[in-house]
C-alpha cells in the first residue's frame, strides 16, 4: 500500500452534518420536479387522486430525496448546516495530483414517503476509498460517500450511496480542432428506402414474415426484387413466404472503419435460403468465430431500434 | 498483326501526363486536371488546338468543358463520361478510340483528377445520395441496414467464397500485395517507393473486413493522370513512339449487381471480365501467350486472382498456384502491376494503370519488362468493367 493509500484511510467514517433543507417538503417544489422529470403520476400533484390513493394524500417522489438538502446554485448549504466540506478527501487528492472527477453511480434506499410539511436534513461520511485504480479515463480512486436522510423527529427516511472517481487523466494527444470531425455523432441505422418494387419485403418483415418475390408467369423466385422477371420478362408477380432456414453461403467480419451505430466486429452473412435465393443479413446471437461457410442458419426478427425491425439470422443448432 | 475489328490498331496513345501522387495535394481537383493534361499534351508534342474531345468516367468532379476552357480549347466536339467509377478506367479509352477512328475527333484527352484522400474518401462507407427515386439508394437498402457498406466489405463477401471454393488462403492475397509493393519500392513516383513488405507484414496487418487485411486494400490518393489519344497516323508524326490501342472493351455480364454480385450462381468468377477478355483478344487478334505484362486492377488483392483466370493466364481456381510460382512477380512470366499498382503507386481510379501499360509498350517504364509486344490493362472489378490491350507499332 502506497503512502497516499494509507493517508486516505484517515478520511473514512468521519461524520459530517447536519446539512439542512432549504424548505419544508412542499407541493410547489414537487410539481416543478415532476415537470422537469416528466413524472406524471397524479399521486404527487393531484390532491383529490392522492387522497383516494393508498397514501391518503400528496407524497413526494422518493427519488427527489436528494433535492431537499442539495446545495443551491451558489453552492451554499442551507442555513444552520455544518460548514465543513463533506468531501475533504477530494481536496487531499487534488493536492496529490488527481484533479478530475466523474460520478460513477448512485444508490438510494427509502424508509418512507416524504409528505408536505416534513423537514429533513442529511448527514454524510466517506464510507470507502478504493486502492488506486486505472480505468479508461485515467488513474485514481473510487470514493463512496454515504448520505443518511433524517426527518424532524430524528427518524431515518432513507440513505444514498454516491460513488465518484477522482483521477488524473491519461496523457492523450490533443483533440484536433473542430475542422476535423472526430467520432461521428450517434446516428441510427440506415433505413432501407422502400420502392414500389421492394415495399412488400419490408412490410413482410414488419409482419414477421420473410417474403420472396415470385414470377406469376414462370414461377421463378428472385431476390433482390425488381419489377420484371429476368427469366421470362413478365411484370406479374406475387410472393411466397420463406421457411426462414438456409445456409451461410459467404460472410464478412467487418472491423474497420467503424461505422455507427454498429458494434464491431460486425458479422455480415450472405445466406442462401432453402428456396434458393440469397440475401445479405447480420449474425444474431453469436461471435464471428462461430461462423463457417455452409453452416445452417435461421431467421430471427429483431427490433434493432425502436420501431425498426430487421431479419437477422442465427446459427441453427438442431438440424 | 490485326484483329477482326474495325477499331483495333487504328488509334494510339500519343501522350501521357500525371501530377505527383500524394495524400494531400494542397490544390483543387481542377488544377490537378489541367496540370496532368498539360503534361500529357507536352509529352505528345500536341497543342490544345488539335484536341476536340474530352473523356472521363463517373466519380470525377471536373467538368470536361471547364478543363477544356482553362487549357485554351476553342471547339469541343465530343465529351463522354462512362459510368461505374473505377470499372470504367479503360472505358474512356474505348470511347476516345471510337471517336477518333470514326472521324468524329482528331484527338481526345482522357483524364482522371481527384483529391480522393484529402477530400471525399470512397472507403468510408457512405451513400452519395439518399434520393428515394434513385435505383442505387433502394439497392443499397439491401446492405446498409446490416452494416455492409464499404467497398472492402463487398469484395470480402466474394473473396470468402473464392477461398472456400478453391482452397486458396489469405496468404495468396498477401502474395499479390508483396509482389506489387516490390515493384512500388523501385518506382520513385510511387507513394510506397523504397517501402517493400514481406508476407509476414501482410499476415500481421490488421483486419479490415475479414478475410481482407489492411495490406489487401489499396491506398487512397490525391493526384491526376491524363492521356492523349489520336489516330495512328497522326501519332507517328508526334514526339513519342505510338502506343497502339489494339483492343478496348467494356463489359457487364451475368446476373450483375453493382458491387454486390452475390446472387450469381457462381460467385467466384468475374464473368464481366471474361466478356472484356474475349472482346480484347478478338479485337487485337492475340491470346494470353502474346501478353508480356499486365496491369490488373488492384483496389483489393482478392480480385486479382480471378482476373488471371478470366484472361486465361491460368485455369479456373489455379491463380493461387500461378501466384505461388512467382509468375506475377518481378522476373516472372507475367509481371503484374509493374508500377506498384494502386496498392503501391497510387489510387487514381485505374488511369495510372493505363499510363503504366503505355510506358511498358514504349519501353520507358521504371520497372521495364523486356520484349514487351503487348500490355494488358484492366479496370475495376465487382463493377461493370473495361480493359485495353496496348501494343508496339510496327
Amino acid at each position: 500500500m502506497s503512502d497516499i493509500d494509507e493517508q486516505l484511510q484517515q478520511f473514512l467514517g468521519r461524520p459530517c452534518g447536519p446539512y439542512n433543507s432549504w424548505d419544508e417538503v412542499n407541493q410547489a417544489m414537487i410539481r416543478h420536479w415532476c415537470e422537469a422529470m416528466g413524472d406524471t403520476n397524479p399521486v404527487y400533484t393531484d390532491p383529490a387522486i392522492a387522497a383516494a390513493s393508498v397514501h391518503g394524500g400528496i407524497v413526494a417522489p422518493p427519488t427527489m430525496m436528494q433535492a431537499w438538502t442539495m446545495r443551491g446554485a451558489t453552492a451554499e448549504w442551507a442555513t444552520g448546516s455544518d460548514t465543513r466540506e463533506p468531501f475533504e478527501v477530494f481536496q487531499f487528492l487534488e493536492q496529490h495530483g488527481y484533479p478530475a472527477v466523474v460520478a460513477v453511480n448512485c444508490e438510494q434506499t427509502y424508509s418512507r414517503y416524504l409528505r408536505p410539511g416534513d423537514r429533513i436534513h442529511h448527514t454524510s461520511r466517506i464510507e470507502s476509498v478504493s486502492p488506486q485504480k486505472t480505468t479508461a479515463l485515467g488513474v485514481g480512486y473510487f470514493v463512496t460517500e454515504l448520505e443518511e436522510y433524517w426527518d424532524q423527529d430524528g427518524q431515518k427516511v432513507g440513505d444514498m450511496r454516491f460513488r465518484l472517481f477522482k483521477y488524473r487523466a491519461h496523457d492523450r494527444p490533443a483533440e484536433p480542432a473542430a475542422a476535423a470531425p472526430g467520432k461521428p455523432a450517434r446516428i441510427g441505422r440506415f433505413r432501407a428506402v422502400e420502392s414500389y418494387d421492394t415495399k412488400f419485403f419490408w412490410e413482410g418483415v414488419r409482419a414477421g414474415k420473410l417474403l420472396i418475390q415470385r414470377c406469376k408467369a414462370c414461377g421463378t423466385l428472385r431476390h433482390p426484387p425488381g419489377p420484371m422477371c429476368p427469366s421470362c420478362q413478365s411484370l406479374e408477380w406475387d410472393t411466397v413466404q420463406s421457411s426462414g432456414r438456409g445456409i451461410v453461403y459467404s460472410f464478412v467480419v467487418m472491423h474497420h472503419p467503424p461505422i455507427p451505430p454498429f458494434d464491431y466486429p460486425n458479422t455480415v452473412l450472405l445466406v442462401e435460403l432453402e428456396e434458393g435465393t440469397r440475401l445479405v443479413t447480420q449474425l444474431a446471437d453469436g461471435k464471428p468465430g462461430d461462423v463457417e461457410v455452409g453452416m445452417p442458419v435461421e431467421v430471427v426478427f429483431r427490433e434493432v431500434e425502436e420501431g425498426y425491425t430487421l431479419p437477422l439470422f442465427r446459427i441453427r443448432k438442431e438440424v | 498483326m490485326s484483329g477482326n475489328s474495325f477499331l483495333g490498331g487504328r488509334t494510339a496513345i500519343a501522350g501521357i501526363g500525371a501530377t505527383e501522387f500524394s495524400k494531400n495535394s494542397g490544390r483543387s481537383e481542377i488544377q490537378l486536371g489541367v496540370e496532368a493534361i498539360s503534361a500529357a499534351l507536352a509529352d505528345a508534342g500536341l497543342g490544345i488546338d488539335e484536341v476536340d474531345g474530352m473523356a472521363t468516367y463517373t466519380m470525377d468532379n471536373n467538368p470536361e468543358i471547364e478543363l477544356y476552357r482553362l487549357l485554351g480549347g476553342k471547339e469541343l466536339k465530343f465529351f463522354s463520361r462512362t459510368h461505374y467509377g473505377g470499372g470504367a478506367a479503360c472505358g474512356p479509352v474505348l470511347h476516345a478510340a471510337m471517336a477518333v477512328a470514326t472521324g468524329v475527333c482528331k484527338a481526345v484527352v482522357v483524364y482522371r483528377a481527384m483529391n480522393e484522400r484529402s477530400g471525399f474518401r470512397f472507403g468510408q462507407g457512405g451513400l452519395i445520395t439518399q434520393d428515394p427515386n434513385s435505383f442505387e439508394t433502394v439497392h443499397f437498402g439491401w446492405y446498409m441496414p446490416f452494416g455492409l457498406s464499404t467497398p472492402a466489405s463487398w469484395v470480402a463477401m466474394c473473396a470468402r467464397r473464392y477461398l472456400h471454393t478453391y482452397g486458396a488462403s489469405t496468404d495468396d492475397f498477401g502474395r499479390v500485395s508483396v509482389s506489387t509493393r516490390d515493384f512500388a519500392a523501385t518506382n520513385p513516383a510511387a507513394f510506397f517507393y523504397q517501402k517493400p513488405i514481406t508476407l509476414d507484414d501482410h499476415r500481421n496487418s490488421r483486419w479490415i473486413a475479414e478475410p481482407l487485411r489492411l495490406l489487401d486494400c489499396c491506398q487512397e490518393s490525391d493526384g491526376a493522370v491524363a492521356l492523349v489519344i489520336t489516330s495512328i497516323d497522326r501519332a507517328r508524326d508526334l514526339r513519342q513512339k505510338p502506343v497502339v490501342i489494339r483492343g478496348a472493351a467494356q463489359g457487364a455480364a451475368g446476373d450483375f449487381q453493382m458491387m454486390t454480385g452475390f446472387y450469381k450462381p457462381d460467385m467466384t468468377g468475374i464473368p464481366e471480365m471474361g466478356l472484356v477478355a474475349r472482346q480484347l483478344y478478338s479485337m487485337a487478334g492475340v491470346g494470353p501467350a502474346d501478353i508480356q505484362t499486365a496491369v490488373l486492377y488492384d483496389h483489393f488483392t482478392p480480385f486479382v486472382l480471378p482476373q488471371l483466370e478470366e484472361f486465361g493466364f491460368c485455369g479456373r481456381g489455379e491463380a493461387k498456384d500461378f501466384i505461388r510460382d512467382g509468375h506475377i512477380a518481378r522476373g516472372g512470366k507475367l509481371p503484374v502491376n509493374t508500377h506498384g499498382g494502386q496498392i503501391g503507386e497510387a489510387y487514381i481510379h485505374g488511369l495510372n494503370g493505363v499510363a503504366e501499360g503505355a510506358r511498358q509498350v514504349r519501353g520507358s517504364a521504371v520497372n521495364q519488362v523486356s520484349g514487351v509486344e503487348h500490355a494488358l490493362v484492366t479496370a475495376g472489378t465487382g463493377v461493370p468493367t473495361s480493359g485495353v490491350i496496348l501494343g508496339v507499332d510496327h
